[in-house]
């Protein structure tokens, strides 16, 4: 009875990923033999958010317990090692185009995940790969919407920046355009009245785009329930924050929003805040800015070595003194709540998994090339397409 | 007439090289060794001979010819001053390499990330009497800067009866496909711009013309609108002066004379078809005359129409859209002036009516197996 309860547990512990790979009974049971030493929760103290027009902020403790924290672990871990596998296979010329990675950044689409329901609806820029998984997309399939392949969660027409899911609506490669849809989003949700908010990321370049600041005011004056958060990294592409912006404090950029500053490289911040910052949007005050700090490890894209505007020393001392998963390992590791090796096992898991995912995206077959046409518009009957020379059409099917 | 116009697509990618879709003709073939795998351009780049008429001579590739440009600009012109996002370190594609350390960072700077603002803020230093010269970062990111150029910069001197205008200001983008660009950072938005009277939009096809074009850009006294191809910017290479000169803008340069087709084209795909020319001439004993429009807005109706009345046939090609792609203006002038002329209907060669595909793009983009088998209907006609 024990043994069966414990081997549902760890199912569940396994959390999405379990969807995507089918496991053999006798690794769940190997993972849950020490459950009993382990303690089911604990409490962490988290680092005071910076206020902007708030009196209250978020809690300053957290509980985590020994499900979440597990299941966190194992979601950016795989964020971690999938964002590993893109850039090898960038090098290797398998994925070609344009490829901004996540890594570093993991605590921040966990995190957020981790305080709002599926129900939620959540916008980024391209710098996607991470927030498509967390919504609910398999790791193959993003790393076959990479490679191009028909497989892909976009069929293979959209790549790196254009990912969507079940209410993640990508996925957007132009700068700050995207925050405008964010509060169109939230406008809908208000409207629908079904108490779901829009969670609007944009980073630290696009904080100074013009579109942004007219977001703003839509959802101030309307008091729509959107988040803004500003992923901010410090770089925008190149340029460093103190050279881009007159004031690089983003969570009071939005004047007459209130706005908190997150330590983005804690899961736990993250969660409470955005709990905090949900039940704030959801009890109808209207919109919140939320800004992440947080760091990447990679440059802007893969075309970026990332070295030439900031030093080496400065990527390695953020690795070591925050990097998320390490963080979260030691609080984990240091509290009874799993173990060296239990971790080490979900790492093997995970590189199990992903190595399965890359050789899904490697071999699954290209669109067919009538998809070219295809999606364009909205039509019935399905129109031609005008190619390249009168005698060359394609037919359009919405 | 659709499968052979795609059997001839299939066999254009085989032809045409190594490329991401091969392996999807012809099954799964084993990944290749890194680095192997070189995709073929679409494109095969001809220098020009080298200029005599303007002294010393250095080899240039585009962006360095860009950066020369500018460099004789800011020594002759103290009131020039470059801006635009990632100029500073010499820019995404090194085009203003070096400029920051001679002239000073008063001179070149960097903009945050807001191309309505860039261009905004060029209006108003070109309106104050100095030398703007903004850089929007690739092409596909013109749309926010769209208002204040069509509305703004376009049409100051109109509504001011000439006490203002905006003359001196020059912006400059990187423009058209690259082999692994995708939607946003391939496209070719000069049809848009060309609807617009008051900006002149320039596209050069090489290193030399880079230079030439862009110093007159400079000079004039309208805003103009300068793309560069930026899969030339490493592939075109090309003995260039070092000295400024000029190459006079709203001119049409017939690059080969001909007698049975005129091709007309600008930027990188002037060298599609002068292949398209050989091509012709060596399995179809067909003479072609190739004309490299340059100047988008005003174009030059007379070399194009002059041109139209010799041979009687005209082939236009370009990378963007069909559907009111400037092929369309071309074309439609082009009836207007030399209907009796004509042999045969006018043959537009572009690209889909899509957005610019991610993975789609070696069957999207006009090559030169496309335009062959348009000029070989019309020759038929």
């Amino acid at each position: 009875m024990r043994k069966m309860l414990l081997a549902a547990l760890s199912r569940v512990l396994q959390g999405p990923a379990a969807a995507a790979a089918a496991r053999p009974v006798s690794r769940v049971v190997v993972a849950s033999r020490n459950y009993a030493d382990f303690a089911s929760e604990a409490t962490f103290d988290i680092k005071k958010c910076d206020l902007h027009r708030l009196e209250e902020g978020p809690p300053v403790t957290a509980v985590l317990t020994r499900e979440e924290g597990l299941h966190y672990y194992r979601t950016m871990q795989t964020i971690r090692r999938m964002e590993l596998k893109s850039d090898q296979l960038y090098k290797q010329k398998i994925i070609r185009g344009f490829c901004h990675l996540y890594d570093g950044q993991e605590a921040c689409c966990v995190g957020l995940e981790a305080a709002i329901n599926p129900t939620d609806h959540v916008i980024t820029a391209y710098r996607a790969h991470g927030y498509a998984y967390t919504r609910g997309t398999a790791v193959r399939e993003i790393l076959a919407e990479l490679t191009g392949r028909k497989g892909g969660c976009a069929k293979g027409k959209g790549g790196s920046m254009h990912m969507y899911a079940h209410h993640f609506y990508g996925g957007n490669g132009i700068v700050g355009a995207q925050v405008p849809l964010g509060a169109g989003i939230a406008l809908a949700c208000k409207y629908f009245g079904k108490d779901e908010i829009c969670l609007t990321l944009y980073g630290d370049g696009a904080a100074n785009q013009g579109q942004i600041f007219e977001t703003y005011n839509m959802a101030a004056l309307w008091k729509l329930p959107c988040i803004f958060i500003c992923e901010n990294n410090r770089y925008g592409m190149g340029t460093s924050v103190e050279r881009a912006a007159a004031s690089t404090d983003y969570y009071k950029r939005g004047d007459y929003i209130p706005g908190i500053r997150v330590d983005g490289m804690d899961i736990l911040c993250v969660r409470e805040a955005t709990k905090f910052a949900a039940e704030h949007c959801r009890s109808g005050k209207g919109p919140m800015l939320m800004e992440l700090q947080t760091y990447r490890y990679h440059g802007h894209s893969m075309s970026d070595p990332g070295i030439s505007y900031r030093t080496r020393e400065e990527i390695q001392e953020v690795r070591s003194k925050s990097d998320p998963i390490t963080l979260l390992k030691d609080r984990m590791v240091n509290n009874s709540l799993s173990s060296v090796e239990e971790l080490k096992e979900i790492d093997v898991e995970v590189r199990k998994e992903i190595e399965e995912a890359a050789q899904f995206a490697t071999t699954d077959p290209e669109p067919p090339l009538e998809e070219l046409g295809n999606h364009i518009y909205k039509n019935e009957p399905p129109f031609e397409v005008r190619g390249p020379s009168q005698w060359i059409k394609y037919k359009s099917v919405g | 007439m659709a499968a052979a116009g795609l059997g001839l697509c299939r066999l254009a990618v085989l032809a045409s090289g190594p490329g991401p879709l091969r392996a999807g003709v012809w099954g799964r073939l084993p990944p290749l060794a890194a680095g192997s795998r070189r995709h073929a351009a679409h494109f095969t780049f001809q220098p020009d001979a080298e200029p005599s008429a303007h002294g010393q001579t250095q080899k240039m590739n585009l962006f360095q010819s860009i950066t020369s440009a500018l460099d004789n600009t800011l020594s002759r012109d103290p009131t020039a001053v470059i801006f635009g996002e990632d100029v500073a370190f010499g820019g995404v594609f090194r085009c203003t390499v070096g400029l920051r350390d001679k002239y000073g960072k008063d001179r070149v700077f960097n903009t945050p990330l807001c191309e309505q603002g860039i261009v905004g803020f060029g209006i108003g230093v070109a309106v104050a009497g100095a030398t703007a010269i903004a850089e929007i970062q690739f092409a596909d990111y013109i749309f926010p800067a769209f208002d204040q150029i069509v509305n703004e910069a376009a049409k100051y001197r109109y509504r001011s009866g000439d006490l203002f205008n905006c003359g001196s200001l020059t912006i400059r983008a990187p423009w058209g496909c690259v082999g692994h660009g995708a939607l946003y950072h391939s496209q070719s938005p000069e049809a848009f711009f060309a609807h617009c009277p008051g900006i002149k939009v320039v596209i050069p096809r090489s290193p030399l013309q880079a230079k030439g074009l862009l110093l007159s850009c400079i000079e004039d006294k309208n805003p103009c609108i300068f793309f560069e191809p930026k899969i030339l910017y490493r592939a075109a290479v090309e003995q260039v002066p070092v000295e400024p000169y000029y190459i006079p803008l709203s001119q049409a340069e017939v690059l080969q004379e001909g007698s049975d087709v005129t091709l007309v084209a600008w930027g990188t795909q002037v060298h599609v078809i002068r292949e398209v020319a050989t091509m012709a001439q060596e399995k179809l004993g067909v003479s072609c005359e190739v004309i490299d429009l340059k100047t988008i807005l005003p174009w030059d109706t007379e070399a194009v129409c002059k041109s139209v009345v010799k041979t009687g046939r005209l082939l236009i090609s370009h990378e963007a859209p069909l559907t009111g792609g400037f092929a369309s203006e071309i074309s439609s002038t082009v009836q207007e002036e030399c209907f009796l002329n004509l042999e045969a209907p006018i043959s537009r060669v572009c690209g889909y009516d899509t957005p610019f595909p991610h993975i789609f793009e070696p069957f999207y983009i006009p090559d030169k197996w496309k335009c062959y088998d348009a000029l070989r209907k019309m020759i038929n006609y």
